[in-house]
Parts: C-alpha cells; sequence; structure tokens
C-alpha cells in the first residue's frame, strides 16, 4: 500500500469512526430516555387496578 | 392533513445502503484522475460532507428564520440541531481536507490560504453558536439570541463557497464551475452517489437526533407536572 492510499483510507476511517461515535452517543442518550420513562411509567398507578373496585358488583 | 414522514428505519436502512453503495464506487468504479491520482478519492466524501454541512447551516438558518416569525418553539429545536450536525460534518470536512492537503501540498494546513481559514471561521462562528446558547438560561431569550446568531451565520457560506475560487497559491480542486460539474462519466456518478448517501444520511442522523431531543422535552415536562 502506497502512502497515499494509507491516506486515503485513513480520510475515510476518520469519517466512518466519527459517525460511529456520533451515533453511539445518540444510542446512549436514547437508553437513558427509556430509563426515564420506565421510571415515569412505574410511577403512575396502574389503570387495571384503579378500575378495579369500580367495576359492577353481582347482584343475585 | 398531517405531513406523512419516511419512517426512521427505512431512513437508516437507505442511509446505509447508500455509504456503501458509494463506498464501493469510491474505490471500484471511479477511475484515477489524470492529474490528482489517488489522493482524488478523498474528494468525493470530502466535497459532498462539505455540502451536506452547508445545507444543515442554511436548514438552521431557515428554521431560526420560522422561530422568529411564528414563535415556534419546535422551530427553535430543529435549528439547534440542524447547527449541530452541521457542525459535526464540518468536523469530517476539516479533517478528511487536512488529510487531502498532507498528501497533496505536503503540510496538513496552510494558513495563508483563504479557502481553509474561511471554513475554518465558518466552523469557529458555528462553534461560537454553543457557547451564545448555553450561556443563556432556557427561554424565550434564548431561543431568540440563537436564532439570529444561526441567521447571520449562513452569510458566511457563499463567501466560503467562492473562496475555494479565489485560492491561488496553491491549486484545490473545483468541483462545480459556472458551466456545471467538472468532471463526466464514472467521477460523475460516484460523486452523485456520494453526494445523495452523505444528505440522506444527515438527513436520518437529525431524525434521530431531534427525535430524542423532543422526547428528552417532553419528558422534563411530565417529572416537573409528576413532582
Amino acid at each position: 500500500m502506497s502512502t497515499t492510499e494509507k491516506y486515503v483510507t485513513a480520510a475515510y476511517c476518520v469519517v466512518f469512526a466519527l459517525v460511529l461515535v456520533y451515533v453511539l452517543i445518540l444510542a446512549l442518550k436514547l437508553q437513558r430516555l427509556e430509563r426515564e420513562v420506565d421510571e415515569l411509567a412505574g410511577r403512575v398507578p396502574d389503570e387495571d387496578t384503579e378500575q378495579a373496585p369500580q367495576e359492577p358488583a353481582r347482584v343475585g | 392533513m398531517g405531513r406523512t414522514r419516511i419512517p426512521l428505519p427505512a431512513l437508516a436502512v437507505s442511509s446505509v445502503v447508500l455509504v456503501t453503495t458509494a463506498l464501493a464506487f469510491v474505490f471500484f468504479v471511479a477511475p484515477n484522475d489524470q492529474s490528482l491520482g489517488f489522493s482524488q478519492r478523498i474528494f468525493y466524501f470530502h466535497v459532498s460532507i462539505a455540502f451536506a454541512a452547508y445545507a444543515c447551516f442554511i436548514c438552521g438558518a431557515w428554521q431560526a428564520l420560522r422561530h422568529l416569525w411564528k414563535r415556534d418553539p419546535r422551530a427553535d429545536l430543529a435549528s439547534y440541531v440542524c447547527v449541530h450536525q452541521g457542525l459535526i460534518f464540518g468536523t469530517m470536512v476539516l479533517i478528511t481536507g487536512s488529510i487531502w492537503a498532507k498528501v497533496a501540498w505536503g503540510r496538513w494546513w496552510i494558513w495563508s490560504e483563504d479557502e481553509l481559514v474561511l471554513f475554518l471561521v465558518l466552523y469557529l462562528f458555528y462553534c461560537a453558536y454553543f457557547m451564545l446558547r448555553f450561556s443563556v438560561d432556557p427561554g424565550p431569550q434564548r431561543a431568540n439570541l440563537s436564532a439570529v446568531y444561526a441567521l447571520f451565520g449562513v452569510v458566511l457560506i457563499p463567501v466560503s463557497f467562492s473562496a475555494i475560487r479565489l485560492a491561488r497559491a496553491y491549486f484545490h480542486p473545483q468541483v462545480f464551475t459556472l458551466h456545471g460539474p467538472n468532471f463526466g462519466g464514472w467521477i460523475l456518478v460516484t460523486y452523485c452517489m456520494a453526494q445523495a448517501a452523505m444528505l440522506v444520511l444527515a438527513y436520518t442522523l437529525y431524525r434521530l437526533e431531534i427525535g430524542g431531543k423532543r422526547l428528552d422535552v417532553r419528558l422534563r415536562r411530565l417529572r416537573e407536572a409528576l413532582a
């Protein structure tokens, strides 16, 4: 491999690495957001347990 | 009627396919340039990335204008993400350009070259955008200041673009002239492929980032409402 070929390859590798790092950062951020959504969902009372006592009781 | 948007997974797949095809064209299809030789292959991505960066900055300015006009907070966020994308692509332009300069001119950087310095000025101008934005508390004032700054920045784009045509001391290849593209055949096909790949990649990354940012804003509001 000549020096020019090495430089050209390095240029494309740098572009690839930068895009990869950027996508990884975005993926990590989305993971954090997903965790936060789960945490908030845990705080909200479950709809089924709230609605259960409101069901009409059987008579007769 | 709501706007129909291309789903993000479809965009991601298109980006991967286009970038892979462009790379295959760059290394296996495009012929060597007669004057620049093998090093010219850097230009397929270097120029495409530069145009993608300009497009991001122009979109950022357009969203900034929309924000100032309609006072839409979504436009402020979109403008911020566009500028951020532009800066990432700008970083790639500077790095790939420096590598080409090392091959062609034997030096990584030449301060006397207008096209290099003007692109660096544009880049630093947009770096300062973030310093300005994060030095002001979140709110309408921050959004307005950022929007005005992003609008001013767009003036530097034609200056940076035309500087390549004014370059005299060192030979900087001109991809486009007043008479159209400066090349034809497979070189033009490869360049168009690389340009399409970079624009689709930029749009995909934009959609990914703005999706995360909007979710972040909604979560923050929800957290405040629940507190």
